[in-house]
């Protein structure tokens, strides 16, 4: 349940959640010899075994970690970007929207990174940004409801199946696209790659489904069968989700699965910019993709593939169903107020309802 | 002897001709490659101009073409392919702006600037700099006319430089390469081009060398027209210098001829005098000992002159006179040794030849002694011009002059019987090599008394 605050406070765009502040001193408990600043959307919970193993291989380096949502960082790193105030040596956010339009603006710190030459075009803009996990948006079902007819592996069977039956009126949940920055941000993608958008923000419609501000939600209630699918989740959070709990299965859509890369950069005006580089260049390493694809479950764009095939027992076809999202000025479309008001008024068109909560 | 080896250490050395051309080659190589690599650096930074704005191009277009207006307000809704586009520069930063028609921004970068003047009709394509860097950027406009909206929607799309700059650098640096390797490539073609030019001029080089030291005759060497004129310059400088040989062996024997036959009867006369007791026959002796040692030196002092004389011909340069001059001093250094009265008859006028004062005043010298020696009183030297351009210079006397046997062989060395002290031969000898010299004509007339001269052209002054 912690692990999944740093994706509540996401959520919550709209709202200023308390910055967290948490000091974590070196390793050994030695002199501070240097000092490392980290604005992040991930909660320290999640992330500290990455901090703590760099720490290891740095002696006498201090970590201040900052816990915000991707809003706040984004408005935060705008205006630090322009006055120049120092305000973080690393910043880290899911939204790679908003990562790459403060990297577009010109606030990053271009860097050599030693790793990042193997990190795949999607996964990079500019030696400014780097993607270091690798995130699929998945569909989640109830697995008793569908231990005998199998669940939908794409969405076309999705659909196939909301128009088979009335009985999944009610019972289908996605995230709320007006509260969710994260829901805005794959349903916008989803609606970039295929045609089977229309058709399945239609069946969504029709089957009145259920919209979520958080992906913990919808995972709640798959589990207990208040919902029996989720569509469009997080992976990484999913794949967590059912190491304790099995009543969860985990579909990585046939047709194509998005998937998203966590985005860090290093701010211009950054203190440390070489441990922070240094930090960057960790995260992509053997030993960094190790500790995010074992104890974080939110594997690298380097090896992520191969390791989500073996996590999920889900073979992919090839690795063409893999749509991940590109790092590139294209995503600064879905910034765009104008663009966004068009999206979501098409997006109410169809699912009208306010976000149902509890 | 002159000895042809000793020659070489004076000439002078200078670059070899390979060397030259090698240098030559080379700085045409550099300029040209400089050059080219300038006009590969403007082609590369305009073909990648074109090329990336292309890029904008059409992203602004698609940009426009979804501008639409929407119960009297305009909105865009932009196309995620124009900035899938625009990410084909990679590297590449994106920066956007739409302003409708009343000046109001309706999205994008506010500040993002516009350019100094717009082009009317077509896109305006300028680069400005944002957020600190320098940027290229398009401005596209579109006329709205609808029965709602009237006015134009501005749309400007910049992108920063980075990947149009590699992509120049690039297209400059393969040309360069390209340039540099063929250039260098040439360069070695060239100098091996040249060895085969030059190689005719080794092979005249050998010929010489391998020569006997006295071996004057012509080279005979196969070699293009270039290497034939050297060839023909060395052969003929050969010629002369045979000649040069031959006229001095020549010389030298015949000096030695003249000298030893007087020397040998002054010696007889000098020592029949030594045993003669008489004192009238002791006198007459003595006269004919003086008369003889004074011919000797004449003789001797024709011989350096006509040694003078063939010197300067090869080596003095003609300059213009005054034939007048000529005559004065002349007449001057011949009264010194003569103690004869000569007369000078002058025109008023100065009368210019091209020639060398120092040989045609021998010369003259040379006549006027033959008259003062042969001649009969009274002896004059006249200077007159003939026609326009003839100069004449006539050394007269009232004797018989010479006989048409004598005059037939003027010119000949050593005419004359040779061995009286009073020979005239050399003297008309050097007249004869003078008016050579001169392209002059020797006049000879037999009339009322003897006239002989030379007569050459006259230059303007």
């Amino acid at each position: 349940m912690k692990r999944l605050a740093p994706l509540i406070a996401m959520a919550l765009a709209a709202s200023i959640s308390e910055a967290r502040q948490f000091d974590l001193p070196p390793a050994d408990g030695g002199q501070v010899v240097e000092e490392l600043v980290i604005e992040s959307t991930t909660d320290l919970a999640v992330f500290r075994p990455m901090v703590e193993a760099f720490q290891l291989r740095n002696p006498g380096l201090a970590v201040t970690y900052h816990e915000l949502t991707s809003n706040e960082i984004a408005a935060r790193q705008e205006e630090a970007c322009m006055s120049g105030e120092f305000l973080a040596d690393v910043v880290i956010s899911s939204a790679v929207d908003q990562q790459l339009k403060l990297v577009n603006d010109g606030c990053a710190k271009p860097l050599l990174l030693a790793e990042a030459e193997r990190l795949p075009d999607w996964a990079r803009w500019r030696n400014e940004l780097f993607g270091f996990t690798f995130e699929p948006a998945v569909m989640v079902y109830n697995r008793a409801w569908f231990r005998e007819q199998g669940a939908p592996q794409s969405r076309f069977e999705l659909i196939d199946l909301l128009r088979s039956s009335t009985y999944y009126t009610g019972r289908i949940g996605t995230y709320d696209i007006a509260s969710s920055g994260l829901g805005y941000f794959f349903a916008f993608q989803d609606a970039l790659q295929a045609g089977t958008w229309g058709r399945v923000v239609e069946s969504l419609g029709r089957n009145n489904a259920k919209l979520y501000c958080c992906t913990f939600e919808i995972l709640e209630r798959v589990a207990d069968g208040r919902l029996l699918i989720g569509y469009n989740v997080l992976g990484s959070y999913a794949l967590d989700y059912i190491e304790e709990d099995d009543r969860i299965g985990i579909v990585l859509p046939r047709d194509y699965t998005l998937v998203m890369a966590r985005a860090a950069f290093v701010p211009r005006q950054a203190r440390s910019p070489l441990a922070a580089s240094r930090f960057i260049d960790f995260m992509l390493s053997s030993q960094g993709r190790d500790i995010l694809s074992n104890d974080m479950r939110l594997l690298s764009p380097i090896d992520g593939a191969e390791r989500l095939e073996r996590l999920t027992g889900q073979k992919a076809d090839d690795l063409e169903t893999f749509r991940p999202i590109s790092m590139t000025p294209a995503l600064l479309v879905g910034l765009d107020e104008a663009k966004r008001e068009i999206f979501m008024r098409q997006w109410r068109a169809a699912l009208p309802g306010p976000t149902s909560r509890r | 002897m002159v000895s042809l080896q000793s020659s070489a250490p004076f000439s002078q050395k200078t670059q070899s001709i390979a060397f030259r051309l090698g240098l030559a080659m080379l700085i045409i190589l550099v300029v040209a490659v400089i050059a080219t690599i300038l006009a590969a650096s403007r082609f590369g930074q305009a073909a990648s101009d074109e090329t990336f704005d292309r890029l904008l191009r059409g992203a602004a277009l698609q940009i426009a073409e979804r501008v639409y207006v929407s119960e009297g307000e305009v909105g865009v809704d932009l196309p995620v392919s124009a900035f899938e586009l625009l990410s084909l520069a990679r590297e590449d930063r994106v920066f956007y702006r739409v302003i409708g028609p009343e000046g109001r921004n309706l999205t994008g970068y506010e500040d993002l600037p516009l350019p100094d003047e717009r082009k009317a009709g077509e896109p305006t394509i300028y680069a400005t700099s944002f957020k600190g860097v320098p940027v290229r950027a398009v401005l596209m406009s579109r006329q709205l006319a609808e029965r709602s909206m009237r006015g134009k929607v501005d749309i400007i799309v910049a992108q920063t430089t980075a990947e149009r700059g590699a992509l120049a650098r690039s297209i400059t640096t393969q040309a360069a390469l390209i340039i540099a390797v063929a250039a260098v490539v040439l360069f070695f073609i060239s100098m091996f081009v040249l060895q085969i030019a030059l190689r005719p001029l080794t092979r005249v080089e050998k010929a010489i060398l391998a020569r006997e030291a006295n071996d004057l005759s012509p080279l005979d060497v196969a070699a293009p027209r270039e290497v034939a004129v050297l060839v023909s310059a060395i052969n003929r400088f050969m010629g002369r210098l045979d000649q040069r040989i031959e006229a001095m062996q020549n010389f030298v024997a015949d000096a030695a001829h003249q000298i030893r036959t007087p020397i040998t009867a002054l010696r007889a006369q000098a020592q029949l005098a030594l045993g003669e007791k008489d004192p009238q026959r002791l006198e007459r002796l003595h006269r004919r000992l003086y008369a003889r040692s004074v011919g000797l030196g004449r003789l001797a002092d024709q011989l350096l002159s006509h040694a003078l004389i063939s010197h300067r011909a090869d080596v003095a340069t003609l300059e213009a006179i005054d034939l007048r001059r000529v005559a004065i001093e002349a007449e001057r250094e011949i009264l010194a040794i003569a103690n004869q009265p000569i007369a000078v008859s002058l025109p008023d006028d100065e009368v210019m030849v091209k020639g060398d004062a120092v040989s045609l005043r021998e010369a003259v010298k040379n006549l006027l002694s033959n008259a003062v020696k042969h001649g009969a009183h009274p002896i004059g030297v006249t200077v007159t011009t003939e026609a326009e351009d003839r100069a004449v210079i006539l050394v007269r006397d009232a004797g018989r002059g010479m006989a048409e046997s004598q005059r037939a062989r003027i010119g000949q060395r050593f005419i004359g019987d040779g061995i009286s002290p009073e020979s005239a031969g050399l003297g008309l000898s050097i007249t004869a090599s003078v008016a050579q010299m001169h392209q002059a004509r020797i006049l000879c007339r037999n009339g009322n008394g003897f006239e002989i001269g030379l007569e050459m052209p006259r230059v303007e002054h």
